[in-house]
């Protein structure tokens, strides 16, 4: 770690003119992914302007969806009514993610921002084009097995490792950001980026910008909803594959659904052909058998995780029928 | 979690003259610890303290070219910059000219002895700062350019270079050499049989605590440390042979220990580093390693790879068993473990051969890790029994019933004690074996697919000479020391216990302190082997102090006791009394008051008896069940249950011993289902170095865990009936859990952990 300046603002535009105005700052909330960061050396920024001040926190209802600011805390999120009423899938996928210790201090503009866990990513002695662009993609060739099987580049196939991040996608949430040339809203499928050429930019936000709250408009995915993680132990591991399943259920058959997976790609990957092919099916194990295959179609593995190409279609499968008999 | 006694033992219940032995008493430092007050290495504070941090070599072979320190040097705070080029020499080292010939055993890592780089992140330099944070951040300052040679680090690719052991090619009688028990290799010829290889991969022990030392020379021939080690005598010893120095002028001090699963049983390169640190800046120097480097430095369970042939006849006595086995070493010292002695004594088998070799990769030295050797070796030799009984179209308990043997096959002598038929029945019905179907995939719930499996473990009995000295003073308080550790076992609680039976007083006049190298000595806390002889050296303590009192009392004139002999007392509630005459009575307080004393103190050394060892084959056994669940889809396994039964002598206190089991199954759920630390050998770097990458079980994990004691005494090993608990608790869990998979799905997966991906 080295030494670095710490400012805490109370007005939004301090904060966001201090690190607009300021190659080496840095917004902080929780910290549970910069400071490790930090420690080792992988992101050195020399200020940290923490927005803990900032009244980003509420959760409510407004027309049309429901707003959850920025510094709400994922375990807070995950316990709240609404959210539990509204987006039962949002909560299932932040309780499958981290500690509880860390849900009490990650905040969910900071969730969203996190760093992939790549092994090449976190020793900055290895080569790795995010960290250090140009020195190569140590994971390539190397050990590879947590890595993407879409969307992925020869120069990074590294992969987003944040379940929340699957859910915000699949419910087709919206980034609400706010930076020193004003406000935009960034529909969440194009926050994030695919690694290309340039794996270092990590999202499309631009310098200066700050996350401050994220809108999830209303759907009818109230009920029939699963996220589930394939993970190395049984909590406190990140996703060898993860999935996030909402079926809008008639009877037995489907009239839309929605699926996104994680632990796949440089960005929380949505499937909307399979779910395309899954509205006016009947939700049967074949119907999520067909979307599966839809869903993998264009996958590519490499040496250590060939296995994605059986678990994710698996999971899918899986995450779609625990969705329909969910009650 | 449940606690099980079952069929407490009441033969020989004369050797208890009090109900402590046996009895869940607490911990007596459970208040401590929960409430922070247990002080551990790294948490003691000296005046003019400085900070010391290792910086790692980013290569894995080859010599450190130049290593430019300036900027380190002119970082605020920095003290120090240290290296092979300008650190104080250390006179223990052995001194030879570069390259040095390799000694044939090897040698523990010589730290900044010479620009040579024999592992990844091999401490090439350590910065002391006046802080922490400044050490750290000066670490980061410190650039080496190397000249890089040609490394080896895949196991894999290199496995046809292992070699026996040089130990064993010295010296035919070894026990490391190739065993044969009647026909080697019979197996071979059999119709009925069954050949597979296993892999387990290196694991790390990462104990909560991480390795730390404050390194303090009080003069310059005169050094304290306070270690996390699990031999405060073993590493005087250590310490004083590296510097030249007289052993009584080092003192070693670890009060707590955070866990440590073997890594506190060898001294390493960061203990040195703090030392020759405090050596060269004249002030005491602490040195706490990173999680990161957890996994680098400080010893791990050696990767293995081994191979177990095995044929029975029809009816199900096995035949002949080959059990082949390679563990991992460094380049610069042989680490060698006992991973073939179960197959030889365990089974009846009357043809049985065992081949054990060593490849030294360029790593680090491995260390002893929980059920050293023998849990690798459980892991090959239980699944065996476990295919082996598929193709008989057995049932795995009754195929090891019918091969239980109620001598040692290879010494062809009686055991001490074994009650492993009476451990597997206790389990079986706990579990609810009769579930068990014989056709793997016949059981399910919804869509996951159920299973059972067993596993048997055993550990050698083992007891080394130990010292304690028991003081007692006039207000009936008593002391006991002993050098022994506490590495999180309860070592201080059952001392406790067995002093308060011995001694016939209240457990809590009683204090037991450890983890100075100042007490009489006691070995290290490994091997299963603290009870036996830290506690046999207790109770002769205690037996000395009541002889003296004894003493004390008959030969004073006034008193009824006159003229009697120790064997005509009784020790009870505090009190002398006379066997023949209860109502004629002393306290223990009136005995030192009447004679004026304000204490009475005595010191007794405890060693076994090499007679009996000679006349019995001594072993703890035990044996695991466990309940399983894998889903079809997402090849994701819950460990639903998991019963483990102990028979270990005496239990002289079921909640701890009970914690051991259970941290034991824990420990056994991780090496079968999540733990493996990773090389990339491009670079010959772990690559999972955290405990994001590196997984320990979670509770989530962790099911019910029954524990199971058979609870029989062993007085041949020694007078309190104890044998030890600690490595069996882990010993063949992670078989018992695979072969549960095995019965759940039908695939039988030998390369460990079992992770989702290889049950798709």
């Amino acid at each position: 770690m080295i030494p670095f300046q710490y400012v805490k603002p109370s007005k939004q535009k301090a904060a966001i003119d201090t690190v607009a105005k300021d190659d080496t700052a840095m917004f902080i909330a929780g910290g549970t992914n910069l400071v490790d960061l930090m420690k080792r050396g992988i992101m050195n920024p020399e200020k940290l302007v923490d927005i803990n001040k900032l009244p980003l926190r509420k959760i409510e209802k407004e027309d049309g969806h429901v707003r959850i600011g920025a510094l709400a805390l994922n375990g807070a999120v995950a316990e709240d009514k609404l959210i539990l009423e509204k987006h039962p899938l949002l909560s299932q996928a932040l309780n499958a993610g981290a500690s509880a210790q860390l849900r009490n201090m990650a905040t969910v503009g900071g969730n969203i921002m996190q760093r992939t866990r790549c092994n090449y990513f976190y020793d900055t002695n290895l080569p790795c084009n995010k960290r250090e662009p140009g020195s190569g993609c140590g994971a390539l060739q190397g050990f590879n097995r947590m890595h993407a099987i879409f969307g992925h580049s020869d120069k990074c196939i590294a992969v987003n490792p944040s379940d929340m991040n699957v859910a915000l996608v699949a419910l087709d949430a919206v980034v609400l950001v706010s930076g020193p040339k004003g406000d935009r809203r960034i529909p969440f499928a194009e926050f994030h980026r695919l690694p290309g050429d340039t794996p270092q930019i990590h999202t499309n936000l631009q310098k200066g910008e700050l996350i401050t709250a994220v809108d999830i408009p209303e759907h009818p995915y109230t009920k029939h909803v699963n996220y589930l993680k394939v993970r190395d132990r049984t909590s406190y591991a990140f996703a060898l594959v993860s999935v996030a399943a909402a079926l809008d259920l008639d009877g037995s058959n489907i009239k839309s659904a929605r699926l996104a997976m994680g632990g796949v790609a440089h960005k929380p990957w949505r499937l909307q052909e399979a779910e395309q092919f899954l509205a006016g099916k009947p939700a049967t194990e074949a119907s999520f058998r067909q979307a599966a295959e839809i869903a993998m179609r264009g996958a590519k593995a490499f040496e250590h995780n060939q296995f994605k190409l059986k678990l994710g279609p698996n999971t899918i499968v899986q995450a779609l029928k625990n969705a329909a008999a969910a009650v | 979690m449940r606690q099980q006694p079952c069929n407490p033992s009441h033969f020989m219940k004369e050797y208890f003259f009090q109900d402590n032995m046996g009895k869940p008493m607490d911990r007596v430092d459970g208040r401590l610890k929960v409430t922070g007050g247990a002080k551990y290495s790294a948490e003691f504070e000296l005046p003019n303290m400085s900070h010391g941090v290792l910086v790692g070599s980013t290569i894995t072979k080859g010599r450190i070219k130049s290593i430019d320190t300036k900027a380190a040097e002119r970082a605020p705070g920095v003290l120090a910059v240290l290296h092979y080029q300008n650190s104080p020499k250390v006179p223990g080292y052995v001194q030879a000219a570069h390259p040095t010939e390799p000694k044939p055993i090897g040698q523990q890592h010589r730290v900044f002895y010479d620009e040579q780089v024999y592992f990844n992140d091999q401490p090439i330099a350590i910065v002391v700062a006046d802080t922490l944070e400044r050490a750290r951040y000066a670490a980061r300052l410190v650039k080496a350019q190397y000249e890089e040679e040609k490394h080896a680090t895949s196991f894999p690719k290199h496995q046809g270079k292992a070699f026996l052991p040089t130990a064993a090619q010295r010296n035919p009688k070894h026990g490391l050499n190739d065993y044969v028990r009647g026909k080697a290799d019979a197996y071979k010829g059999e119709n009925l049989k069954i050949e597979s290889e296993y892999v387990i991969p290196s694991e790390m022990h990462n104990p909560m605590e991480l390795q730390s030392i404050i390194a303090h020379w009080e003069a310059p021939d005169r050094l304290t440390v306070y270690d996390k080690t699990q031999a405060v005598i073993g590493s005087q010893n250590a310490f004083a042979r590296e510097w030249k120095i007289p052993v009584e002028n080092v003192k070693v001090i670890a009060t707590f220990v955070g866990g440590a699963f073997g890594n506190g049983l060898h001294t390493w390169p960061h203990e040195t580093a703090a030392i020759i640190a405090a050596k060269k800046v004249n002030r005491p120097v602490k040195l706490m390693l990173t999680r990161e480097q957890m996994f680098t430095m400080v010893g791990y369970r050696p990767f293995a790879w081994q191979k177990v042939g095995m044929s029975a006849t029809p009816d199900g006595k096995i035949t002949a068993i080959t059990h082949e086995a390679i563990g991992q070493t460094s380049s610069y010292e042989e680490f060698t473990e006992s991973t073939l002695q179960q197959t030889r004594m365990m089974y009846t088998s009357p043809n049985v051969t065992t081949r054990y070799r060593i490849l030294p990769l360029d790593v680090s030295t491995p260390i002893w890790m929980r059920g050293p050797g023998e849990a690798t070796g459980a892991f090959a030799l239980e699944s065996a029994m476990d295919e082996m009984a598929h193709v008989l179209k057995m049932d795995p308990l009754e195929f090891r019933l019918k091969n239980h043997t109620d001598r040692d096959p290879e010494r062809n002598l009686p055991w001490s004690t074994k009650f492993l038929k009476e451990a597997m029945l206790m389990g079986a019905e706990k579990i609810g074996w009769n579930k068990r179907q014989l056709q793997p995939g016949s059981l399910r719930n919804g869509d996951w697919l159920v299973g059972y499996g067993m596993g048997v473990g055993t550990f050698g009995a083992h007891r080394n000479r130990a010292s304690a000295k028991a003081t007692m003073f006039a207000d009936g308080r008593v002391v006991i020391q002993s050098a022994t550790t506490d590495i999180g076992p309860g070592t201080g609680t059952v001392m406790v216990q067995i002093a308060a039976d011995a001694l016939g007083i209240s457990p809590d006049k009683i204090i037991f302190e450890l983890g100075n190298s100042l007490f009489p000595p006691a070995p290290s806390q490994g091997g299963s082997a603290t009870v036996a002889s830290v506690g046999s050296a207790v109770r002769d303590a205690c037996i000395a102090l009541k002889k003296k009192l004894a003493s004390l009392t008959t030969g004073n004139a006034d008193s009824g006791f006159r003229n009697a002999k120790y064997e005509d007392l009784t020790f009870q509630n505090g009190q002398i009394s006379l066997t023949s005459s209860p109502g004629t009575k002393l306290s223990y307080t009136d005995v030192l008051k009447q004679q004026k004393l304000p204490e009475i103190e005595v010191t007794e050394e405890s060693r076994p008896s090499n007679e009996e060892r000679q006349k019995y084959s001594m072993y703890s056994f035990s044996v695991h069940f466990a309940e399983v669940q894998v889903h079809q889809l997402t090849g994701q396994v819950k460990v639903t249950k998991v019963v483990t039964c102990a028979d270990a002598g005496k239990i002289v206190n079921k909640k701890t011993a009970g914690n051991q089991m259970i941290g034991g199954a824990v420990g056994g759920i991780g090496m079968a289902l999540t733990e493996g630390a990773v090389i990339d050998d491009r670079f010959g770097r772990y690559v999972t170095k955290d405990f994001a990458e590196y997984h320990i079980p979670v509770h989530a994990d962790t099911p019910d865990i029954d524990v199971v004691f058979v609870d029989k005494p062993d007085f041949i090993n020694n007078a309190m009936g104890t044998k030890g608990i600690g490595e069996i608790a882990i010993i063949g869990v992670a078989p018992a859990i695979t072969n549960a998979i095995f019965n759940a799905t039908g695939k039988r997966i030998n390369e460990l952990p079992v992770t989702p991906d290889k049950l798709i």
